[in-house]
């Protein structure tokens, strides 16, 4: 079991030279639980923690197929931002923005929250009519937002592309001051470490190959370390979350495409803020080595592959130049691909499925990091409960048989297949 | 890059193509009431992670529909063909 992490802990260890011990047991499966989370991402750690913390659960596994950070809590930009409008996404997104602020002293391990300030760009009067729109709601609903006019954003952003050859002329944009990035390896780290210290085994390295049924009902999983028993099972494995549902028969509104991101060769201190293009999908901003992060669109079609097109590089080096010319000559250094599902109104499934003992998180779309920790809360809350919180009640899986779809952009359903 | 053997074309860069998803799925009748099966065809996919057929459209090229048979775990291309005969309109 680790110890509190201090800086009496830290000026120790200098002096002494101990050893910092491992910062989660490597936990062997047993034969039962009362829960069993597959999927060791951000979303079934922090399940995994607040069931713990929050609901005295004591007996709960955590099955990764590989290890602690290996899936897209490693493949994401890192952004944390609470800008939306739907009524099903406002409350549930300022309220994981919330838990993002304190996240470091709950979990007593730094996650490097940076709020840094979020613009996205507007760049013709409609789409600026639109951001405005946007702010007041947010406004409305307690958030912070703030509208910026042309000078607004180049007393912000001076190196953006503000002449007369500029491929889309920045009209203004609308401000998250809150909104930020937070260090992805650390999110997973921090939640393993404090849930194991509750007494959550994490048990990575076992793949879930099957479920144990007794009739309608799942009561544990077969994996490929032997067959696990469970009150209840719930799947946070967002990316193949269709592929597992298919081992329990379950057939669901989603599909899972590909998004890349890339960091440049690091650079000294140049943007200070969250970037978001409003001309393309494209959000930028600069990692704390100086690497500038940053993300586009999908690459178009369904894959589990987790290797991007080269065309989509092309479009986003596009993007970056057109945004800010100044990057031109700027060296990308690695590329990375994340799975993710696509669901037909862009928001997640979260909730109860129509088999017993079975619940689902998934279908997180371009959202899933920022996500994290109200999902892991409201996730847990649903297991106890049987019954999904009401954050996350417009996130109900069932939802399109009634046609209630949270289309957060308003560009209708299957804006993935356009 | 994918690329995809297009039947008229020859072989091309997936970027001269639309994708359109599911290929085995057929449409229900027009005059069905049920809206169980209507819903599982608009709205749920087998997304398999291995051999999917699916629906590609030679939009920078003929504009011919094309049936693409692929593994989705590589992205492998196993066959291309016209769609005639694999819709079904009963």
């Amino acid at each position: 079991m680790s110890s509190k992490y201090s800086i009496a802990a830290l000026v120790r260890h200098a002096i002494t030279g101990e050893r910092w011990p491992r910062a989660w047991r490597a936990a062997a499966p047993k034969s039962s639980y009362d829960v069993i989370i597959i999927g060791g991402g951000g979303h079934g750690l922090a399940t995994a923690y607040y069931l713990a913390k929050e609901h005295g659960v004591r007996r709960i596994a955590v099955l990764e197929k590989s290890y602690i950070g290996s899936g897209n809590a490693g493949r994401n930009t890192t952004l944390i931002r609470s800008n939306y409008m739907m009524p099903a996404n406002t409350a549930f997104f300022e309220r994981s923005l919330k838990m993002w602020e304190g996240l470091s002293h709950e979990l007593n391990f730094n996650i490097m929250v940076s709020q840094r300030g979020q613009i996205v760009l507007g760049h013709s009067p409609g789409q600026m009519d639109v951001l405005a729109r946007r702010g007041n709601t947010m406004r409305l609903n307690g958030i912070d937002a703030e509208l910026l006019d042309r000078n607004g954003v180049k007393e912000l952003l001076p190196y953006l592309d503000y002449s007369a050859r500029a491929r889309f002329p920045i009209v203004g944009g609308l401000l998250q001051q809150r909104a930020g990035t937070a260090r992805h390896d650390a999110v997973v780290w921090g939640y393993a470490r404090a849930a194991d210290q509750l007494g959550v085994d994490i048990i990575e390295n076992c793949e879930v190959t099957g479920f144990v049924k007794d009739q309608d009902r799942v009561i544990g999983v077969k994996t490929t370390r032997g067959d696990i028993l469970a009150d209840k099972t719930a799947m946070a494995v967002a990316g193949n979350t269709s592929v597992v549902a298919n081992l329990a028969g379950l057939k669901l509104p989603v599909e899972s495409h590909l998004l890349q991101a890339f960091v440049t060769e690091p650079i000294k201190p140049f943007v200070d803020h969250v970037i978001s293009f409003g001309a393309e999908l494209f959000y930028i901003s600069q990692s704390d080595k100086g690497g500038m992060v940053f993300g586009g669109h999908i690459d178009g079609f369904n894959t589990y592959t987790q290797r991007g097109q080269f065309a989509k590089i092309q479009t986003v080096a596009e993007c970056a130049v057109a945004l800010i010319p100044g990057m031109s000559r700027l060296r990308l250094l690695r590329h990375w691909a994340g799975l993710q599902d696509m669901t037909p109104d862009g928001s997640p499934l979260i909730g109860c499925t129509p088999l017993k003992g079975l619940y689902l998180n998934g279908g997180w779309c371009y959202q899933g990091f920022k996500a994290t920790p109200a999902s892991g809360w409201c996730f847990a809350y649903t297991l106890v409960n049987d019954a999904p919180h009401p954050l996350i009640a417009g996130f109900h899986p069932e939802r399109f048989r009634r046609n209630n779809g949270a289309d957060e952009y308003g560009h209708g359903m299957f804006t993935f297949r356009q | 890059m994918l690329r995809i053997p297009c039947p008229h074309c020859g072989l091309r860069d997936y970027t001269e193509f639309k994708y359109f998803g599911d290929a085995s799925k057929s449409r229900p009748d027009l005059a069905d009431e049920d809206l169980e099966r209507w819903y599982a065809h608009v709205f749920l996919f087998e997304n398999p992670k291995g051999v999917h057929r699916e629906y590609w459209q030679h939009v920078m090229g003929c504009r011919q529909w094309l049936v693409v048979t692929r593994d989705t775990a590589v992205n492998a291309v196993r066959a291309s063909a016209w769609p005639e005969g694999v819709v079904r309109h009963d």
